[in-house]
């Protein structure tokens, strides 16, 4: 056994083929103990840390922080016995073996197994197990067959599309297995009596494949019709459609040049967004309504706060007395501040706010909320703010900050456009989005002067909030920004 | 014993509970619920320490079992940081003639039947299926399934009083474990009713770590767990899970009510689950950090260590020596994990029909030869 060992990403978490080295807690030459964290590993679960499976000093590290490996592939080298002196230079570091890195084959395709049973897959490559979201599947290698060529046939090649059987690996001393005896072209046979014989799962791939059973001669214990008799009968009706002449053709080739493409594979935030969006855009009914609104006395007002020495050391932005509006703005319509409950049939009016802020960041968007904001005061408001943009920034927002949310802005403005129509957090009911400030031509007393305009955009849940509601509120808002001390005082 | 309110504890839940040791280590002398029963434990110098190392034990052996999981030696850990004392107080108050039914995260009730911590590990690494002997260990299966022990073990425990071996002080009595989320599922409902109308020698264990995976504890009740047992009649007691006396005091009790013939007993173990549910769980998407932080304080070791230091019953020598033993136990039990042979793919034939069959016979017969057919088939 060589004194240095390997130590390949492990499987963290029930199936899972891949995680991203979050940060290396350990560096070249270090001296670790076992069970010491070396390494914060991210899986599509959870973000844990490694322990080390071996005391020693470390030797190599394979992968820098912030790669995806594969489930197999080695990320870290240990000597476990450094006090037997340097390693004789003609054993250089291990090097990752083509073998280990490529330790997980792909998923089979989906239908290789029978859909819908425990073991089988589910979309997206899993496979269904009983509670959560279950392993992907994937092939094991397989040791060569005694007496093939080096070439070892692909094991459990998707039966649908392998017409032509692959040959039969010349098997030495033992009888041979029968070969799956394939029934050369099955042509259709009529049954002549009783049911066809089948069980359940043949008979829903049949259905699946579009396969008449009563047209299939069995193979299989007492006549009954098997899954590769029923594949075989898909795959011969598939190759006489191929075989048709083709009735259309291209008109043109596409211009196609893949060298000029970027392929960015989906996952974390990106893939989280995503799926949010989706979910969100094609559950929630959006209706999006603007106003555009004098900010000039907010802004006045900005500027008067600043010179307040209890705001002397906080920042100030337009943002905090857009959220404000908000927050002021809910406590005159509650409604807007709720869940629509498909799964119990309910409207989830809630009393606290934890108002969401969207925040750009390098690993993508994401949307913290300041929790229970409603019950802040302007100064605790503007830290909050401040803190959830800050860590958001650094990346290390987490999830707990970001469950929860119940109503949100988007400050779009900051990019420099007007506004825009945004999409409903999963489980909120309305999003402001909040666009940016500009000096432009305004009537104000019934003159043309130049004043600070900006457009607000408030997308709803047409299911809870009617275009009367959506649009007391979102008033509401731009009154406040409008005169903020006059609303103040008349709502008080 | 009625349902079991007690003022007890200042860090209480409403409506109170059985506490006889609190988060600073002082001993409360006795408790008396609302029903008038009072509980105590009467600990020589010597259990004060060996229990203490039981604690200490199982939460080293526990870690030791989460690294081996992040280092790919398990598939899978379910860890029990955070409940040892409910673990430990109702293992140590079982007789040897009780029988227990665990969950997958019972792996102190097992430490404390005297068995062999490795065996569990079979189960986790995958290499065999879990299947001990119940009877020999007096310890049943581990059960994935949520909550369906509960009917097993009121099954038996109905078994234990048809075969006239209850109704006396050395009677045999059984004790079921769950959790919180189980007491949601139909099998634990009907456990509780069966238990009741046949006056089974059960006792119900409920571990309430808060949690269920990621379902808070208001999603599976309306009122405390322990009150549930009046509407199914017979007594409810709830216990501060992280005091291994009153787990004790309350446990050992139940156990005697069940042996002497006066039937079940719930006992909610109010606790809560430090690590994740299990290693492929990631709590911090649905826990806030200040919740496990105020679970911290109250830690199940560090109180009963402070009474050891307090009453000086044990010195940092005595402490320094059980980590010591902890972490040898601890890394004993890692090599014999790591040299667990694998199955043979055989042997998934063998313990499917007791006499086999012939159908079972031809395919392992087919299934050996398959085998065979490979580079580097030893069989």
């Amino acid at each position: 056994m060589s004194r240095i060992k390997e130590f390949n990403l492990p499987d963290l978490g029930e199936g899972l083929t891949e995680g991203e080295i979050l940060a290396w807690l350990v560096k070249v030459g270090d001296t670790i103990e076992l069970n010491q964290p070396i390494v914060e590993v991210e899986t599509a679960k959870a973000a844990v840390e490694i322990p080390a499976k071996w005391g020693g000093v470390v030797s190599r590290i394979f992968v820098e922080a912030g790669t995806t490996v594969e489930v197999g592939a080695p990320i870290v080298a240990i000597d476990t016995d450094p006090s037997a002196g340097p390693l004789p230079t003609d054993q250089p570091g291990p090097t990752p073996s083509a073998e280990s890195l490529a330790a997980v084959e792909i998923a089979p395709a989906e239908g290789a197994v029978e859909p819908g049973l425990i073991g089988g897959p589910a979309p997206g490559g899993r496979t269904a197990v009983l509670v959560g979201y279950g392993p992907k599947s994937t092939t094991a290698k397989r040791r060569p067959r005694v007496g093939t060529a080096s070439v070892a046939p692909p094991a459990a090649a998707a039966p649908a599309v392998a017409a032509p059987v692959v040959a039969a690996p010349v098997v030495a001393a033992p009888p041979p297995p029968p070969p799956p005896a394939p029934v050369a072209a099955p042509a259709p046979v009529a049954r002549t009596s009783g049911p066809v014989l089948a069980k359940p799962p043949v008979r829903k791939l049949a259905r699946d494949l579009g396969v008449d059973l009563a047209t299939i001669t069995g193979t299989g214990p007492l006549g009954s019709v098997t899954r590769d008799d029923v594949h075989q009968a898909a795959a011969g009706a598939s190759q006489a459609e191929a075989a048709a002449p083709a009735v259309t053709t291209p008109a043109a080739a596409a211009v196609f040049d893949t060298s000029r493409e970027q392929r960015i594979p989906v996952k974390g935030v990106r893939k989280l967004t995503a799926e949010n969006m989706v979910a969100s855009a094609f559950t929630a009914p959006h209706v999006t309504e603007f106003l555009t609104v004098d900010v000039t006395r907010t802004m006045k007002a900005i500027e008067k706060l600043k010179e307040r020495r209890e705001f002397r050391d906080v920042r100030i932005s337009p943002l905090l007395l857009v959220a404000k509006a908000v927050l002021l703005a809910v406590k005159r319509h509650p409604m807007v501040n709720s869940t629509w409950s498909a799964a119990t049939n309910e409207i989830v009016v809630k009393e606290y706010v934890n108002l969401g802020i969207a925040a750009a960041t390098e690993r993508g968007l994401i949307v913290p909320n300041v929790k229970d904001a409603g019950r802040l005061t302007l100064r605790e408001l503007a830290e909050a703010l401040n803190t959830l943009v800050q860590v958001a920034k650094s990346g290390k927002t987490p999830p707990s900050d970001m469950a929860g949310g119940t109503l949100s802005i988007t400050n779009v403005g900051v990019f420099g456009v007007d506004t825009g129509t945004p999409i409903l957090p999963p489980g909120e009911s309305a999003i402001l989005a909040f666009g940016a400030i500009r000096p432009m031509p305004w009537v104000h007393k019934e003159k043309i002067k130049v004043r600070q305009v900006t457009t607000l955009g408030l997308s709803f849940d047409h299911r809870i909030i009617d275009g009367e509601l959506g649009s007391k509120f979102l008033r509401d808002i731009g009154d406040f920004l409008t005169d903020p001390e006059g609303t103040l005082l008349s709502w008080a | 014993m009625a349902n079991g309110e007690s003022t007890a504890g200042s860090d209480a839940p409403a409506g109170g509970f059985v506490q006889l040791l609190t988060p600073d280590g002082e001993r409360v002398d006795s408790v008396t619920t609302a029903d008038g029963t009072t509980y105590s434990v009467d600990f020589t110098d010597d259990e004060y320490r060996e229990l203490y190392r039981d604690l200490v034990t199982v939460r080293r052996l526990d870690a030791e079992a989460t690294a081996l999981q992040r280092q790919g030696e398990l598939g899978i850990w379910a860890s029990l940081l955070g409940q040892e004392a409910a673990q430990v107080g109702s293992g140590r108050a079982m007789r040897p003639q009780d029988m227990a039914f665990p969950t997958y995260r019972e792996h102190g009730v097992l430490y404390t039947r005297g068995i062999d911590p490795i065996m569990p590990f079979g189960l986790f690494r995958g290499v065999d299926q879990g299947g001990w002997d119940a009877n020999e260990h007096r310890f049943n299966g581990y059960t994935i399934v949520i909550g369906s022990q509960t009917l097993h073990a009121t099954g038996y425990a109905m078994g234990v009083t048809m075969d006239g071996k209850t109704g006396t002080p050395d009677g045999e009595a059984v004790i079921a474990y769950f959790g919180d989320g189980a007491t949601s599922q139909g099998e634990v409902n009907e456990a509780f009713v069966w238990a009741g109308v046949f006056n089974a020698p059960m006792v119900f264990f409920c571990q309430n770590n808060q949690y269920a995976i990621s379902e808070p504890l208001e999603r599976q009740t309306r009122i405390p767990l322990y009150r549930r047992a009046a509407g199914y009649g017979f007594p409810g007691v709830r216990i501060d899970g992280n005091d291994v006396l009153a787990s004790f005091a309350v446990t050992r009790a139940a156990l005697d009510n069940a042996r002497n013939g006066q039937g079940p007993t719930l006992i909610e173990a109010y606790t809560y689950r430090m690590g994740a549910h299990t290693s492929s769980d990631d709590p911090t998407r649905y826990r806030i950090a200040s919740e496990v932080e105020s679970w911290k304080a109250k830690d199940p070791i560090s109180r009963l260590r402070a009474f050891l230091s307090k009453q000086q019953l044990a010195d940092d020598g005595f402490f320094d020596e059980v980590d010591e033993a902890a972490k040898t136990l601890a890394l004993d039990l890692r090599e014999r994990v790591l040299s667990m042979p694998d199955p043979q793919p055989v042997s998934m034939f063998d313990h499917v029909y007791p006499n086999g069959s012939p159908e079972l016979d031809a395919q392992r017969a087919q299934f050996a030869e398959y085998h065979a057919s490979f580079e580097g088939s030893d069989h």
